[in-house]
């Protein structure tokens, strides 16, 4: 799957391993939010994202893992054009997302969808399922409305909301939390885009729900050769549907790698304790304590120096990881971790 | 049932009167509960695990259609009591919960320890300086720092807020404690935390459990015993170690079959269809219309069966 390691980030080369074409190139990316004392009066800055750089193929699945407050849905928002960079790039098939003009950005959203974490949220209560999904297509010009429904039954059909009919002129409250899900990912798809955004998609839905929307997504992913972003803190679905995963603290990515190797293989010690906390059902867990690392996340306007896991780390070196910020080592092909162990 | 019995349930019933009809949320529920046991309830959201929580507790809202069946605490048929007897003599002194999203529960401006230490005052009639006391014990247990007696809820952590919730279920030496979803809003290395404390907490204090909720996977952190509900209903009880390995109940094998696993490779499969509404349950096994074996006879109610101490409610095993 993964070809060779030619990860030189920090220098602008392309990306990681090779695929396929490059669709998103994410390049030493900042995203700090400015706190000021009593609405003016600088108080330092909330380094939410901190120097984070990757790349995505087309028809790529990849998984950002990470804690709440680790800076994954502030790297999202940033790629759907909703936060500003502080620094650093964002290439979209090799456009700059900082220099886009009005045009562009009508483009740009086309190509990207978005599916949010709380679907009943998501969704405008006073509307139709089927104005719903009309919105987007009026939005970016489609005036023809027998097109329009054309296109909607189309992706209804393609979410499995059938019979399509008995839905169109549904509003959200009347749809379970599935079916709501299923609309959401309607509409991130009608525009037909090149990338997906999943924020936490499965996170507000019931257990048995799931592993079907997770599917679901998966299959439209694969049928339609989709980039996909899937944002998640959930482990343990995380092999199913992605190729790659990206493991995120405190506003770096400290770990990215192909699905089975970092299973197999974690190698930063803080993708271990995520491993190890994340639990399969078996009685016998109930007979041992875990280990996790002691303390929390450290706060994000001031971050630990070095590497912001040290003060957690049991296996930090003296005078290295508390000093220098560790840069990215090559541990198998295509699976890099950022620490110092391995140096 | 044996002299091990802390908690019996028999036949519970707990009904709520809503506008669009009776919605049957707890629907005759059977089982028991050791001492120093933990029983997990499974079930996907509302099946009415939550309900059975607040009818253990009596803790219940203004709406309420019916409320029956009996609950035995250490032999006492404790439904017998009226409101006033159960408040002094049963919740928060023999049995205490962790309401679901307790983290969020905690007063803003109250300090966490006088939070911790009030039960104390209220039902034990303690002085203050002494319910402190204990209150520092109990963060000691759940692994707080001391000096976080003195703070608000809003300067803990979510982490540290859920453990002063369980700090104040525990503080007054309850036999059993019910925790509803007692990790569902926290982060995974958290969430192991707590799993860790509550264990801690069985071993040193001898309490028993009731864990309710969705999460099968973390459930196991602490059952030893484990019951599904769906529908209103328990449709199996059984020791963790074997409903872990091999469930009975097409439903519970379903529900395993969903969980998706870090190790080993068993794709994760979804249960179709949803479950039957509480207002409008069908006659027979509420499970049948999603049932992969349903047949003929599942349209009659289903008996409990007893297999190897095991329970299932199911025609198959009849």
């Amino acid at each position: 799957m993964v070809a060779k390691m030619v990860d030189d980030s920090r220098a602008g080369f392309a990306g990681e391993s090779i695929k396929g074409d490059v669709l998103l190139s994410v390049r030493d990316l900042h995203v700090w939010f400015e706190l000021r004392r009593f609405g003016f009066g600088h108080a330092g800055y909330v380094r939410a994202v901190d120097d984070v750089s990757f790349d995505l193929r087309y028809g790529e699945a990849v998984a950002v893992v990470g804690e709440s407050g680790c800076g994954k849905s502030s790297l999202m928002k940033t790629i759907l054009g909703l936060n500003k960079p502080t620094k650093g790039d964002v290439k979209f098939d090799g456009k700059d997302i900082n220099s886009f003009s009005t045009q562009d950005w009508q483009w740009y959203r086309r190509q990207v969808g978005y599916v949010q974490q709380d679907p009943f949220g998501a969704l405008a209560p006073f509307m139709t399922v089927q104005r719903i999904l009309e919105e987007p297509l009026i939005v970016h010009g489609v005036k023809n409305a027998a097109e329009r429904e054309q296109r909607v039954r189309k992706v209804m059909d393609e979410v499995k909301l059938s019979p399509v009919d008995d839905f169109l002129s549904k509003y959200p409250h009347m749809l379970s939390g599935g079916q709501q899900q299923r609309v959401v990912i309607a509409r991130a798809m009608i525009m037909e885009p090149k990338l997906i955004v999943a924020d936490e998609p499965v996170s507000m839905l019931d257990a048995s729900v799931r592993v079907e929307i997770l599917k679901l997504l998966r299959g439209l992913q694969e049928s339609h050769n989709l980039a996909m972003i899937y944002i998640t803190h959930d482990l343990s679905t995380v092999r199913y549907f992605s190729e790659r995963i990206f493991v995120m603290y405190a506003g770096n990515v400290v770990e990215k790698s192909p699905v089975d190797d970092i299973l197999k293989n974690p190698s930063h010690p803080y993708t271990s304790a995520l491993l190890t906390a994340t639990s399969d059902p078996d009685s016998r867990n109930a007979e041992t304590f875990k280990e996790i690392p002691p303390g929390e996340p450290p706060s994000l306007v001031t971050p630990p120096s070095g590497c912001r896991f040290h003060p957690r780390c049991s296996k930090k070196i003296d005078n290295l990881c508390d000093v220098e910020v560790p840069p990215e080592f090559e541990i198998s092909p295509g699976h890099v971790a950022t620490c110092w162990l391995y140096k | 049932m044996s002299e091990n019995t802390l908690l019996r349930l028999e036949d519970l019933k707990l009904h709520f009167q809503t506008t669009k009809g009776v919605v049957q949320a707890v629907d005759g529920v059977n089982f028991s509960l050791g001492y120093n046991e933990a029983v997990v309830v499974l079930g996907e959201s509302g099946c009415g695990k939550s309900s059975l929580a607040k009818a253990i507790l009596r803790l219940l809202p203004r709406n309420v259609a019916s409320y029956s069946g009996k609950v035995f605490l250490n032999g006492t048929d404790i439904m017998a009591y009226d409101d006033e007897e159960f408040r002094r003599n049963v919740r928060w002194v023999m049995m205490s919960l962790v309401p679901q999203a307790a983290m969020n529960s905690l007063n803003p401006v109250l300090k966490v320890g006088d939070q911790v230490a009030e039960p104390l005052m209220t039902h034990h009639g303690i002085k203050k300086e002494e319910a402190l006391q204990t209150a520092r014990t109990m963060f000691q247990h759940v692994g707080v720092p001391e000096a976080f007696l003195d703070r608000y809820a809003f300067e803990l952590s979510g982490g540290m807020r859920q453990r002063v919730a369980i700090a104040m279920a525990l503080v007054t030496s309850p036999a059993l404690v019910v925790l509803d979803e007692p990790t569902s809003a926290l982060d995974v290395l958290t969430q192991a935390n707590i799993f860790n404390v509550l264990k801690r907490l069985k071993h040193e204090l001898e309490t028993s459990f009731i864990l309710i909720t969705h999460d099968i996977a973390t459930s196991s952190e602490l059952a030893d015993r484990v019951a599904v509900m769906y529908a209103g209903q328990i449709v199996e009880v059984g020791d963790a170690k074997s409903f872990f390995t091999a469930p009975l109940h097409p439903y519970s094998k379903k529900l395993m079959a969903s969980v998706p696993r870090l190790r080993g490779d068993q794709e994760p499969e979804f249960i179709t269809g949803s479950p039957p509404s509480l207002l409008n349950l069908p006659t027979g096994c509420r499970f049948r219309d999603r049932c992969p074996a349903a047949f003929g006879r599942c349209s009659e109610e289903p008996p409990v069966t007893v297999i190897d101490q095991r329970l299932v409610k199911c025609w198959l095993f009849n």
